[in-house]
């Protein structure tokens, strides 16, 4: 089994599905020959053909358009859009009409689209590409919304998103797409989304995260655990709709939640896994839940990203503090 | 300096507002097979349209989008599309989607609240009524491009109006097809209002078929009061589209003679004089005129007509009127195919509090 970073295993679940089903295409800015900014899409035009893997002209909005009227018609687009920072002309495309098609028609006519894009900072990159803006995606009806941890889930998560009959958000942790490698099996086996994946067994509190912020967690558990902390590590995974049952069952284990995530605090996806184990899991909380977020700023340029994005320390800080009430 | 590029943009009108015919009109001006169709068809819409009106003022249906004086514009289109072919309307085009099959009283049930007025039982590849403006364009480009990505001859017809010249969306949808030579048509239904914006505050330029010039497609004005321009126009951009030519976008320039919805009253932004001279240029009294010339219309085949778009749209009504109010499942059953277990819950949250608001 071969070795291969996220953005290789990204590669790979496209090509896998692309050769499997002809209905999947692929459109984006600088897909085609330049393989994408970051090299997900890289080969697929030379393997699939200039109709399969189309260059677009440079329009987000126009790039979401698109992909629903080609979806309406039975295929299966994979829209990649360079930076999470460019989304917004889009929103409108997604939200007022992606997300409501089949609702709106009864049916009728449906959108198993897959809109991809880099997620978070940590890159080095410069403005508006480093954005975090899963909860904007999230508070949308009829939208799901995946972000992958690893090579192996990004590949799992990926096929799983092509292959749901409707619109789905991947969001790919910039920050992961190179930073380890991992074994990843190419065959074509989908992991399933709607579901938390348990990192790391732990019975002294629960930590939910997701994208890249997984690795910090992971770090952190790893370090309080030399301090007699039992961590338990959930990958919230599929950000909308949220596993709520799998969080509250952690928490009923383990008494204590601290939820982890690089978006803003204000209105993040940390303050609906929060409230819904407040009124669902209250009885079963030893400490109050605490949350570890970037700040409600709004994403500095690379000198600081650093600083945004929530550290190791603020992690083991948060679990600290919450052991101690 | 040199001239590098030049353009120039025509105008199409074979049957003017007095129902005189031009002598360079195409074989269709003969076929009164085609043309009596056409003219029952606009009759039938009028009919629904004012039936439609009366319907909103007596409290039976929602805020409604009248299309009088589109009928030409709306009819022409779709008389000149095939059946495989995919339109992407806006919102007012009931003469295009009545012509393609959407049962009146589809129409009806969306305007009336109902999200079953969007599951058409004809013409089930069409597109949904489009609110937020111009973004249609990228559907039917979008359609156009799955199209042509598999070769097939059909086409895309994309709806849009006057106001909607100034959205980005319109020139992203003409661009992407200009650049990919896609299989579609797009319409601006130029009727001179964006609710109280006149065209002349909308953009500078003179006519809004030259916004095609800067996507490198070309752009054509036409008569929208004018069946025959219109079903012309449209046939030879789709032919066009078909032998893999590319997209065309059509002007038609016609008239809202109503208010912009039944929400709306014109009268506080538009003189009277210039509603006054709209109706002496509006679609049907001209192709009525023509008809007559061609000695296959007289007033006993008027008076029959009108009773019986009388009986189809009655008919319409009442199957609009007894259909059932939905369930509030309907809120929940079409949102995913596989809908998540948080939303089974809501829904059957809503299940216990139905009919509750107000207690």
């Amino acid at each position: 089994m071969a070795k291969v970073t996220m953005i290789e295993a990204i590669n790979r679940a496209h090509a896998w599905e692309m050769a499997h089903d002809p209905t999947v295409v692929v459109l984006g800015e600088d897909v085609g020959i330049n393989g994408g900014v970051f090299r997900a899409t890289v080969g697929l035009q030379e393997q699939f053909g200039k109709d399969r893997v189309q260059d677009t002209p440079l329009a987000e909005g126009m790039i979401a358009g698109l992909a629903i009227g080609m979806a309406t018609q039975g295929l299966r687009p994979i829209a990649e859009i360079q930076f999470m920072g460019f989304i917004y002309p889009a929103m409108d495309q997604i939200c007022s009409h992606m997300a409501r098609m089949r609702n709106r028609t009864r049916g009728r006519l449906t959108c198993p689209v897959v809109i991809r894009m880099p997620h978070g900072g940590g890159i080095h990159a410069p403005e508006h590409h480093s954005e975090s803006l899963e909860a904007m995606f999230a508070h949308h009806a009829g939208l799901r919304v995946v972000c992958p941890s690893s090579p192996a889930r990004a590949y799992g998560l990926l096929l799983a998103a092509i292959r749901d009959p409707d619109p789905v958000i991947f969001l790919e942790p910039a920050r992961l797409y190179r930073l380890v490698k991992q074994e990843v099996a190419d065959d074509g086996l989908a992991l399933p989304l709607d579901v938390c994946y348990r990192l790391r067994e732990g019975s002294d509190v629960t930590i939910v995260t997701w994208g890249a912020m997984v690795s910090d967690t992971l770090r952190a558990a790893e370090k309080l655990e030399g301090e007699g902390v039992s961590c338990e590590v959930l990958d919230l995974a599929t950000l909308s709709p949220i596993d709520h049952d799998t969080i509250l069952d952690s928490v009923a284990k383990t008494g204590r939640l601290v939820i982890v995530h690089e978006a803003p605090r204000n209105c993040g996806i940390g303050a609906e896994i929060a409230a819904t184990v407040a009124e669902h899991g209250l009885y079963d909380l030893h400490a109050p839940i605490k949350r570890v977020t970037g700040y409600d700023t709004i994403m500095p340029l690379s000198r600081l990203e650093n600083d945004y994005i929530p550290s190791t320390a603020r992690i083991t800080d948060a679990v600290r503090e919450t052991l101690a009430e | 300096m040199k001239t590098v590029a030049e353009f120039e943009i025509k105008y199409c009108q074979f049957l003017d507002a007095e129902g005189n015919l031009a002598a360079s009109a195409p074989p269709l001006a003969r076929d009164s097979g085609e043309l009596l169709k056409m003219y029952r068809f606009m009759t039938l819409v009028r009919a629904f349209d004012t039936k439609a009106v009366n319907l909103q003022r007596t409290g039976r249906l929602g805020t409604y989008a009248s299309c009088l004086g589109h009928e030409a514009a709306h009819v022409g289109v779709a008389a000149a599309m095939q059946t495989d072919d995919v339109l992407a309307p806006v919102y007012r085009e009931f003469g295009s989607q009545m012509w393609r099959g959407v049962k009146m009283a589809s129409i009806l049930l969306y305007w009336g609240g109902d999200e079953r007025g969007s599951d058409f039982s004809a013409a089930r590849q069409d597109f949904p009524y489009c609110v937020p403006i111009a973004s249609q364009m990228l559907h039917g480009a979008g359609v156009a491009m799955a199209m042509k990505i598999r070769g097939e001859k059909r086409c895309s017809v994309t709806y849009v109006g006057d106001g909607g010249t100034s959205e980005g969306a319109f020139y992203e949808g003409l661009n992407v097809a200009g650049a990919r030579a896609l299989p579609a048509v797009f319409v601006v239904v130029n009727n001179g209002w964006a609710i109280s914006v006149p065209i002349g505050s909308q953009t500078a330029t003179k006519t809004l078929a030259q916004k095609a010039i800067a996507a490198g497609i070309p752009g054509i004005q036409v008569d929208g009061n004018d069946v025959i321009a219109v079903r012309h126009t449209v046939g030879e951009a789709l032919e066009r589209a078909r032998r893999g030519e590319g997209p065309t976008l059509i002007e038609a320039i016609t008239y809202r003679l109503s208010d912009h919805t039944t929400a709306d009253d014109a009268s506080r932004y538009r003189d009277a004089s210039e509603v006054k001279e709209a109706w002496t240029k509006e679609p049907l009294p001209r192709l009525r005129a023509y008809l007559m010339k061609l000695r296959v219309w007289d007033e006993a085949h008027e008076v029959a007509l009108k009773a019986e778009c009388t009986r189809e749209v009655e008919a319409a009504v009442d199957e609009y009127l007894s259909a059932p109010q939905p369930s509030t499942d309907a809120m929940f059953d079409h949102l995913f195919a596989r809908p998540p277990k948080s939303l089974l819950e809501q829904r059957e949250l809503a299940r216990r509090y139905a009919g509750s608001a107000g207690h």
